[in-house]
């Protein structure tokens, strides 16, 4: 794959690192704006092999555009990762020590919850143990405000979880933080932190709700593909944004 | 017109002999001297390759930060927080850098003040409609931005602080209120503009009371064209 960059590859990937975080749709709305703009040949079912010339190019630089399934919706978003970073000091550019602080602990929260999700209230409350430097509520909560903004985590109805964004982005890191405790889905091997979990107590396999609705779909009776008990969970239905491609 | 200089190892030996910076630096480290191309040569052989790469990776992620938020790179505080042991291979590690920001990324990296070694990267593709919208969030604030460009631009690059506010509250934009858009108007004029080097904003000497006038930035110098002007203000007068 020794293709050569051409305009339409840059501004795609500047386009990237403004936005940071873009679904399947978007990406291919893009990809087909850049190769209208500067002319090139663009093929709709080409967009993975447009970006891997680019990631062949971001990979000295130790960076790479990089896709993952959202746990919310089951699309797939791409987001620009910085390889070289491993821990959450990729954001001591917009936040303090102790802010940083304050999002490891609740990422703690977050994966060590059996839901993927952490209330409010339990986060403020975590605000004056930080080691760093204590936060008084009203400015924990101004720092969730701005990790929600920048599109870290996302918020519904008072409870926090980890955005799409932040799961691809920081994947290396919660895996070697959590290496024991963190959840995998037993469908796609990714983390799994709001999923589905067998009842069976000599199981507990987990599956993502996208990935449950994928793997259960059209089955009369849902079985464990694990342990083969039945699977007791509502099966989800999700819909399937127009000319998806399956990778 | 300030002088844009590109920052480039493309010197010859006698040109990129070491020179004394004039550059100040407030906490009492050694003024940046730029490495003869044998220290250059001494330098590299001292890293490995892997380790080289790691540094030009930390620069260019560095570089790029800074200017996704529109401030200036100091060369001081590259070579101090950053590049650290590997001050004497600054050049080589610099020109991968640019080679990189040019070829993988369409930017171009531009010295827009000398005396302080700053820099910015401008972007080497042409602004097109349609990813405008994509960044949505600060394109209004380029549309205000140019509006004011505009205004000066027909002033013959000065104006007075009094007409930008006047034409602004011609459009709705008061700078007195807070704006449902903007926020703070006078504040993203005089501070967040000026500080992303779009605008200068400078007091007039001996007036009283004190006035201030407004001029074009070294960013807008080299980031927005003439025509791109004209355009625009075509558009508006239709």
């Amino acid at each position: 794959m020794a293709r050569q960059l051409g305009d339409s590859h840059r501004r795609f990937l500047q386009s990237m690192m403004s936005i940071s975080v873009m679904d399947e749709q978007e990406a291919r709305a893009l990809y087909q704006h850049c190769c209208d703009v500067h002319k090139a040949q663009c093929a709709p079912d080409k967009l993975d092999d447009f970006i891997d010339t680019i990631n062949a190019k971001l990979q000295p630089m130790f960076m790479q555009i990089r896709k993952g399934m959202s746990e919310d919706n089951g699309f797939q978003y791409y987001v620009l990762v910085n390889m070289a970073e491993t821990d959450v000091t990729r954001m001591s550019s917009d936040y303090a020590d102790n802010e940083l602080e304050l999002f490891r602990k609740t990422i703690d929260l977050i994966v060590s919850s059996e839901n993927g999700k952490v209330c409010s209230t339990d986060v403020l409350n975590i605000a004056d143990t930080l080691t760093t430097k204590k936060l008084k509520k009203s400015e924990a909560e101004q720092v969730l405000n701005r990790l929600v903004q920048d599109k870290w985590i996302n918020e519904k109805r008072g409870e926090f979880s980890l955005s799409t964004r932040c799961i691809i982005e920081m994947e290396p890191y919660i895996r070697r933080m959590y290496e024991d405790q963190v959840k995998v889905c037993h469908i796609c091997h990714n983390i799994a932190l709001q999923c589905q979990i067998c009842d069976s107590p000599t199981c507990g396999i987990k599956i993502h709700n996208p990935c449950v609705a994928r793997y259960f779909k059209g089955r009369v009776e849902p079985h464990c593909p694990s342990c083969d008990q039945f699977w007791p969970h509502e099966i989800p239905e999700f819909r399937r944004p127009r000319s998806q491609s399956r990778r | 017109m300030t002088q844009r200089k590109r920052l480039s190892n493309s010197q010859t030996p006698s040109q990129s002999k070491r020179r004394s910076d004039s550059l100040e630096e407030d906490d009492g480290d050694m003024p940046f001297t730029q490495p003869s191309s044998s220290q250059v040569q001494r330098g590299m052989e001292k890293f490995t390759n892997s380790q080289v790469d790691q540094k030009v990776a930390e620069v260019l992620q560095y570089i790029l930060v800074k200017d996704q938020k529109k401030i200036p790179v100091r060369r001081a505080d590259l070579v101090r927080n950053i590049l650290k042991d590997y001050r004497n291979v600054y050049p080589e590690i610099i020109r991968r850098v640019v080679q990189t920001l040019d070829q993988v990324f369409g930017f171009k990296l531009v010295e827009i003040d000398t005396k302080n070694h700053l820099y910015i990267l401008i972007n080497k593709l042409e602004l097109s409609e349609a990813t405008a919208p994509l960044n949505a969030p600060s394109n209004p604030k380029m549309g205000l931005l140019f509006v004011i460009l505009s205004v000066i631009f027909m002033k013959r690059g000065v104006v007075k602080e009094s007409l930008i506010w006047n034409t602004l509250k011609k459009l709705r934009v008061d700078p007195g209120e807070k704006h449902a858009l903007f926020g703070d108007v006078k504040k993203l004029v005089t501070d967040e503009f000026v500080r992303q080097r779009y605008l200068e904003f400078v007091r007039v000497p001996h007036t009283e009371p004190i006035e201030y006038e407004f001029r074009w930035g070294q960013r807008a110098e080299v980031e927005v064209s003439k025509a791109k002007i004209l355009e625009f203000m075509g558009q508006v007068s239709d």
